[in-house]
């Protein structure tokens, strides 16, 4: 089981979380062509490695937040 | 000196890397064996390499609780799962090996009145596209599976299930053996210990494989590397809409025959069967998290222990031997991802997640025949990249959710 620093909370136990997958995505701007629509959507970093990501602490303060995990080692920075 | 008649001989070669072969496929799991074998017995193939990082199918197709059925909903997917079952039910006779394949009937269990109505509607879907498949009340799934709880007692009361008869199981080991040993008699080399580090494209088009081997030329090169599709694509210079998580299975310790059929159930979110030698295994959920490190949170393993109790109460006792992961390569429609990419003769097999042993065959022959032929083959058209961008989606959650 992961623990995971709430900015709010402090760490507590991934099953108080849940998980929001690649942090950063933006709304696209203006008018977009239908691969960019599909990149907004559907498309995802997948990294070996270092991945900023959201979790929400859905069983607690219920604040959004983005931490940077490894996805191999688990370490969270 | 001859060697103890116990002790079989080594299946297949365990060859060198050639300079160049006409096709490379990267990954020798179930669908990388497959998708060799199907290149030389369907289209005449044979100067082909299978690379594998690790030792021959030692990812996901070691580690999975190995479901075979094929009663998806939609056209598309129903299409392609039933080919593959039709061809799980002759492949032991043609591999010439004991596949242990068992068609002991699939049930998903309905908890509530909306799985009732989709599992009435999977039925009538399945049976349009000529897949079995029934409907049983909850005093029929009793009779069929007679370990189950059907009272009014659990907190999701069993209130019908879908059975496909023609579902099973079989021994994944077995399979990729067998798979394996055909392949390299036809001459394919299988190389162990061979990481693909990087591609070399020249002018849009693939030509060779960077590899801990050295350089491997290639005509063409199809992935098949299930968790880890996501790295290489990237290595090419394309993304694909893949999310890479762990997938947890267990094993109890052995017991007598207990359980005849395979149960799964979405809304407790559990599956079950017990495996030719005796132990149960069951898995359930995807962890949360996107993960390459093989393993997952123990209290996914809790939660999945508790729904098998709710089911079947008579497992209160039985104590959990091991447990493990696989890195499984989800899509946003939980359906696979085959066919042609944004560089020319590279090719892609990917996305089917956590379902994809079922599909060992029907992916290796749809996708060898798309390599062949440089276009996809027609029943792996509709699951195209592009759909991503067309929005002809394949979602199938429902069909796909805990199932496997
Ligand atoms: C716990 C669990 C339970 C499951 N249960 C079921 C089930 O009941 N029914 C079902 O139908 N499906 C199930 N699945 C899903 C199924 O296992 C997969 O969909 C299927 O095995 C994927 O295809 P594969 O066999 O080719 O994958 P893998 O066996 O994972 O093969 C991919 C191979 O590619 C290799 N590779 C990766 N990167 C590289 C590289 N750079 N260079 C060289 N080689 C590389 C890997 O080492 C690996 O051996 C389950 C999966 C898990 C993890
Ligand atoms: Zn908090």
């Amino acid at each position: 089981m992961l623990l995971i620093p709430c900015p709010f909370c402090g760490p507590r136990d991934e099953t108080e979380f849940r998980y929001g997958g690649q942090a950063g995505i933006a709304y696209p701007d203006g008018e977009t062509t239908d691969g960019e629509w599909a990149a907004y959507v559907f498309m995802r970093d997948n990294p070996k490695g270092w991945f900023h990501e959201r979790w929400f602490h859905a069983h607690g303060c219920r604040t959004w937040f983005t931490v940077e995990r490894h996805t191999v080692t688990q370490e969270i920075r | 000196m001859t060697r103890p008649s116990t002790h079989p001989d080594f299946l297949w070669r365990d060859p060198d890397p050639r300079p160049s072969y006409d096709v490379v496929i990267v990954g020798g799991g179930g669908h990388g064996l497959a998708t060799a074998y199907y290149l030389a017995r369907n289209h005449g193939l044979t100067n082909v390499a299978v690379l594998e990082k690790g030792w021959l199918a030692g990812g996901n197709m070691a580690r999975n609780t190995t479901i075979i059925r094929s009663n998806y909903l939609w056209d598309e997917s129903a299409a392609i799962y039933e080919h593959s079952l039709k061809l799980w039910e002759g492949l032991s006779e043609e591999l010439d090996y004991d596949l242990q394949f068992s068609q002991r009937g699939v049930l998903n269990l309905a908890h509530s009145l909306s799985d009732v109505r989709e599992g009435r509607r999977r039925v009538e879907a399945n049976r349009l596209n000529g897949v079995d498949a029934e409907w049983l009340d909850a005093a029929e799934v009793k009779k069929f599976c007679p370990i189950i709880d059907v009272s009014d007692r659990p907190r999701h009361p069993v209130m019908g299930a879908t059975l496909q008869r023609r579902g099973g199981i079989a021994k994944h080991d077995h399979v990729a053996w067998a798979l394996a040993r055909q392949a390299d008699a036809y001459g394919i080399d299988l190389i162990q210990g061979c990481e693909v580090t990087g591609f070399e494209i020249t002018g849009g088009r693939v030509a060779a494989v960077r590899t801990s081997r050295g350089r491997i030329a290639a005509g063409k090169v199809a992935l098949a590397a299930a968790g880890h599709t996501s790295v290489l694509a990237e290595l090419a210079g394309f993304r694909l809409p893949l999310q890479s998580h762990p997938l947890q299975a267990l094993v109890s310790e052995l017991l007598e025959p207990v359980l005849d059929c395979v149960v799964m159930s979405n809304a407790v979110h559990v599956y079950v069967s017990q495996a030719h030698k005796g132990e149960l295994v069951m898995g359930a959920g995807i962890d949360a998290y996107n993960s390459y490190g093989q393993r997952g949170g123990v209290h996914v393993i809790e939660a999945q222990m508790a729904a098998a109790l709710e089911l079947f109460p008579i497992f209160s006792r039985v104590r959990v031997l091991r447990t493990w992961a696989g890195i499984v390569d989800v899509s946003p429609d939980a359906s696979p991802i085959i066919g042609r990419t944004p560089v020319e003769n590279l090719f892609v097999n990917a996305g089917w997640g956590t379902g994809g042993f079922k599909a060992t065959p029907g992916s290796g022959w749809v996708y060898a025949d798309t390599i062949a032929h440089g276009r996809p083959h027609p029943l792996a058209e509709p699951f195209a990249l592009e759909r991503f961008t067309t929005g002809a989606l394949i979602d199938e959650h429902g069909a796909a959710a805990v199932a496997h």
